[in-house]
């Protein structure tokens, strides 16, 4: 995908190297004692570098487009009272430096960098540590975000903040960032055709990935896990989500990937891997979900009733405790063609279909749904007499959600 | 007491129905893991398989062994030797030669096509129910002098734990589902070996799905190790009971 | 040398030895005979602890029998009918018995050797005949030149040849001073072996006579049909 922000900023970089850019140093014998000197003295276009050091200076404020780069070992310290750098000017770049100790704010959203109102802008390789937000973007768009690691402490939801938090911003690329340690990992709302790729967002204390009326983005090759919550993508259409992995979020209110209002997107060759819900849906309609792993899962898959027109095709469920739970009494969606390995039908005319339909919904499944403590009971041979009874003379579980060409073999599609 | 180990111990291991049971337990998990998809739904199979068959044979088998010897055992009572020295030896022997042949018939194929924690756990509650059944066939056999009424009875206790005890659970699942239902859950389950042999597996194989419970004691119960001390101390009450109860009735008992 | 008072012992609601008190002294063969269910068993089994009375006391010399395990290390028994492990060979058979007395040394091997034993002693015991098995179990009980033999109907399953054998053997360890308890209903044994008979019907002892005051007070010559005559007497039809 050739992102209209590539173009700008290669635009950018030709200009900054052909005109007369100038180069001013920060530390060292020959350098200037400050980067906020530095900055003052820089004109759009010019390059600061600093040299290695530790600098307590309060917050820099880039308010025209020049290129703030750091050598090995710059280290800026906010000892918790401001934010660290603000960006106001398109094309700017920081790139390199470790930021530590923002501060916490009730009132204000204190970040490592803060971006405001620019365009065309790049973050990249920053160290982001002990800050109340990471990478804080509004109402930008054009920017890239790129192999910045953020390492935050929170603690209570109230008090903390998250790691990349874009808000009304467009056109942005997020990628190969790791986030660790802060409320929600990425943070969209109101973002529009941006993408998520590569990055790692684990052990946060909500959400690996917070989204919400975010329109035409796409995530790709993320890794969420150990998330309080997992992934949460609300009220919004048009998204893609593929080749990411949901794992090991686990709790009671825990999911993989929780969809709310989701509309006309598609969910791609995921690895859904030991959460307490893999997939949960609610009120989503018309959106795809195929050639996805859903391996030891609590719960595969949890659709509610008021979703209507999706698929859930050519994926895979394997070793889950339960494969679907629902609430439906109708079912209004597509199951078929997935591959279930508690399925134990035949395959007479050897074309790899089941031969009888799967009935994804078991009876224990609807037991627990209103006895949760019923869980204990998990792998009880009386509960699977109850099952098989259950199997050959339907009478509780809802015999609409069926997958009438279930596979024989585990099917073979890529995930990440 | 070793000697009277030693030899209940090479009269069982050759048993035909003792060979047949670990050639069983072979072919199975073997065939289970090598033409199974997944090794994760191979041990789900055999832990329904552990948790049915391995009560079954040890409480049948030890009964049966039991009466059989009895005449045997009643030479060996007339020989200068404490009575408990007698019993304990064929309590050993007999559940340890039945706890090899399963390691041999569960334990090689474990070991060669799946190590993880949860194979692992289901091999030691294996050995567990071995020990704890035998213990409890010791039990029946010792309270009822009639052999056919002492398989009998052997056999509805199995059937009763492996079977109709886990309704008893949810039909009061059922019938108090409107009460908070977290301490007594674990009370029952302390109930039934069994099932505590089962939950000591689900700590390691369906722990996402655990981890969905809301109370606060079952989320202590299964996400550290509390839940297992929790199994392991009452699945050893399950074996020390019913031992010391036969060895008390034994005893005392005229042969 | 084996002193019993005031024995009783019920299963369930059936009395089984009712108030029985008995003296024996070394160097004699007892004959016990009764009809089946009188109690005969019962009483042996008291003497080597596998059956806990209810009341009395059995000694042997000093010692209480029914709470010193150590006084069975001078009892032998024989029991009347015997199954065996069936994989074990005969050679661990004997190698496990000894094994209870591990300070034993001067094993009596006597009847192994009479009986043919030691000719198939790498046997599993499963292969054995009845028979076979008998003159096991009748060895075992000698091995240890016990001061005390219970023999529970030692012929019964035997062959004539094997049978004589056992009786000889039997009348050897009287000379040597042992006391010997032998149940059975075969009137030509206690006519051979028989210095006392104790008679016991349903629990209770009908008499306890030595062989020739059975022979002075019925008047015949063979102690068979005096003990028949006197049985009579005593209520046995």
């Amino acid at each position: 995908m050739l992102n209209p922000a590539y173009i700008i900023i290669l635009f950018a970089l030709l200009i900054s190297f052909s005109s007369n850019a100038v180069k001013i140093h920060v530390g060292g014998s020959d350098g200037l004692a400050s980067i906020r000197e530095a900055v003052m003295k820089a004109k759009a276009g010019d390059t600061v570098l600093v040299r290695a050091g530790v600098y307590m200076e309060g917050s820099i404020v880039l308010n025209k487009g020049i290129v703030l780069l750091a050598e090995k070992g710059v280290e800026i310290d906010a000892q918790g009272k401001e934010p660290l750098i603000v960006i106001r000017a398109d094309k700017s770049v920081v790139k390199g430096f470790t930021l530590k100790n923002s501060g916490y704010s009730d009132i204000a959203e204190i970040a490592g960098i803060r971006l405001e109102n620019v365009k065309a802008c790049r973050v990249e390789d920053n160290y982001l540590y002990n800050n109340f937000f990471g990478i804080y973007l509004s109402n930008s768009s054009y920017c890239i975000l790129r192999n910045n690691v953020i390492h935050g402490f929170a603690r209570t939801e109230t008090s903390s903040g998250n790691g990349i938090h874009l808000w009304k911003s467009d056109h942005n690329t997020v990628l190969g960032n790791k986030i660790k340690g802060h409320r929600d990992g990425i943070y969209f709302e109101f973002v529009k055709n941006s993408s998520i790729i590569n990055n790692i967002s684990e052990d946060n204390l909500r959400y690996g990935l917070h989204f919400m009326f975010s329109d035409n983005d796409v995530y790709r090759y993320n890794i969420f896990r150990r998330n309080g919550s997992g992934v949460a993508v609300m009220y919004t259409r048009d998204v893609e989500m593929s080749f990411n992995r949901f794992e090991h979020n686990w709790g009671s209110a825990s999911y993989g990937l929780l969809l709310k209002d989701i509309s006309k997107s598609q969910i791609r060759n995921n690895m859904f891997l030991r959460n307490t819900t893999g997939l949960y849906m609610e009120g989503s309609h018309s959106t795809i979900i195929e050639q996805n792993d859903f391996r030891e899962n609590g719960w595969a898959l949890r659709i509610l009733g008021d979703c209507y027109n999706d698929t859930i095709t050519s994926n895979n469920f394997i070793g889950n405790s339960f494969d679907v739970a629902t609430n439906a009494v109708r079912n209004m969606n597509y199951f078929y063609s997935n591959y279930w390995d508690k399925y134990t039908g035949y395959d007479l005319n050897k074309d790899g279909t089941g031969d009888i339909s799967y009935y994804p919904v078991s009876l224990y499944s609807k037991i627990t749904e209103e006895n949760p403590y019923a869980l204990m009971m998990l792998h009880s041979f009386f509960i699977d007499l109850l099952n098989q009874t259950e199997k050959l003379l339907p009478s509780i579980t809802p015999d609409q959600f069926l997958d009438a060409l279930p596979k024989m073999k585990k099917l073979m599609h890529d995930t990440y | 007491m070793l000697k009277v180990f030693s030899y209940v111990f090479q009269e069982v291991f050759r048993n035909r129905m003792l060979v047949f049971y670990s050639l069983f337990l072979f072919l199975l998990s073997s065939g289970l893991f090598y033409f199974g998809a997944d090794s994760s739904k191979a041990v789900v199979s055999l832990l329904h398989v552990v948790l049915l068959v391995v009560p079954l044979l040890c409480i049948v088998f030890a009964t049966i062994h039991y009466y059989n010897s009895l005449e045997f055992i009643e030479l060996l009572l007339a020989q200068p030797v404490p009575r408990r020295r007698i019993f304990t030896g064929e309590y050993l022997g007999l559940s340890v030669a039945m706890t090899l042949a399963l390691l041999t018939g569960l334990g090689l194929p474990v070991l060669f096509w799946d190590t993880s924690a949860a194979s692992l756990f289901l091999l030691a509650m294996g050995v567990m129910l071995t020990f704890i059944f035998t213990s409890i066939a010791f039990f029946a056999s010792v309270s009822s002098t009639d052999k056919s009424k002492g398989i009998g009875t052997a056999l509805i206790i199995w059937f009763y734990y492996a079977v109709i005890f886990d309704g008893l659970v949810l039909l009061v699942l059922h019938y108090f589902s409107d009460y908070p239902l977290e301490k007594v859950v674990l009370v029952l389950t302390t109930l039934n070996p069994i099932d505590l042999a089962r939950v000591f597996v689900l700590l390691k194989l369906d722990t996402s799905a655990l981890m969905g419970y809301t109370g606060s004691l079952f989320q202590s119960f299964f996400g550290t190790i509390w839940g297992i001390l929790f199994s392991l101390f009452f699945l050893l009450l399950w074996l020390v009971i019913p031992l010391w109860l036969s060895i008390r009735i034994f005893t005392r008992k005229d042969l | 040398m084996i002193h019993i008072s005031g024995l009783n012992k019920s299963f369930g609601k059936q009395t089984v030895l009712n108030d029985i008190s008995l003296e024996f002294s070394g160097g004699k063969v007892i004959c016990l005979i009764g009809p089946n269910g009188s109690g005969k068993t019962t009483l042996i089994k008291c003497l080597l602890g596998l059956v806990i009375p209810d009341r009395g006391i059995v000694k042997m010399d000093t010692r209480d029998m029914l709470k010193d395990w150590t006084c069975r290390n001078a009892v032998g028994y024989m029991p009347q009918i015997l199954r065996f492990p069936e994989q074990i060979r005969m050679k661990s058979v004997f190698e496990l018995i000894k094994d209870f007395r591990s300070d034993f040394q001067n094993y009596d091997e006597e009847l192994i050797e009479s009986l043919g034993l030691n000719l198939i002693m790498q046997k599993k015991m499963g292969t054995l005949s009845g028979g076979t098995r008998q003159k096991v179990s009748a060895a075992l009980a000698f091995l240890f030149r016990p001061s005390v033999l219970v023999l529970d109907e030692p012929t019964s399953g035997l062959d004539p040849v094997a049978s004589e054998k056992l009786k000889n053997k039997i009348r050897k360890e009287r000379q040597r001073g042992a006391l010997t308890f032998i149940t059975t209903h075969n009137m030509s044994e206690v006519e051979e072996l028989a210095d006392n008979v104790v008679f016991i019907v349903d629990g209770k002892i009908r008499f306890y006579k030595s062989v020739d005051t059975i022979m002075n007070e019925t008047g015949e010559m063979k102690i068979g049909r005096g003990l028949a005559k006197l049985m009579e007497a005593n209520g046995y039809a």
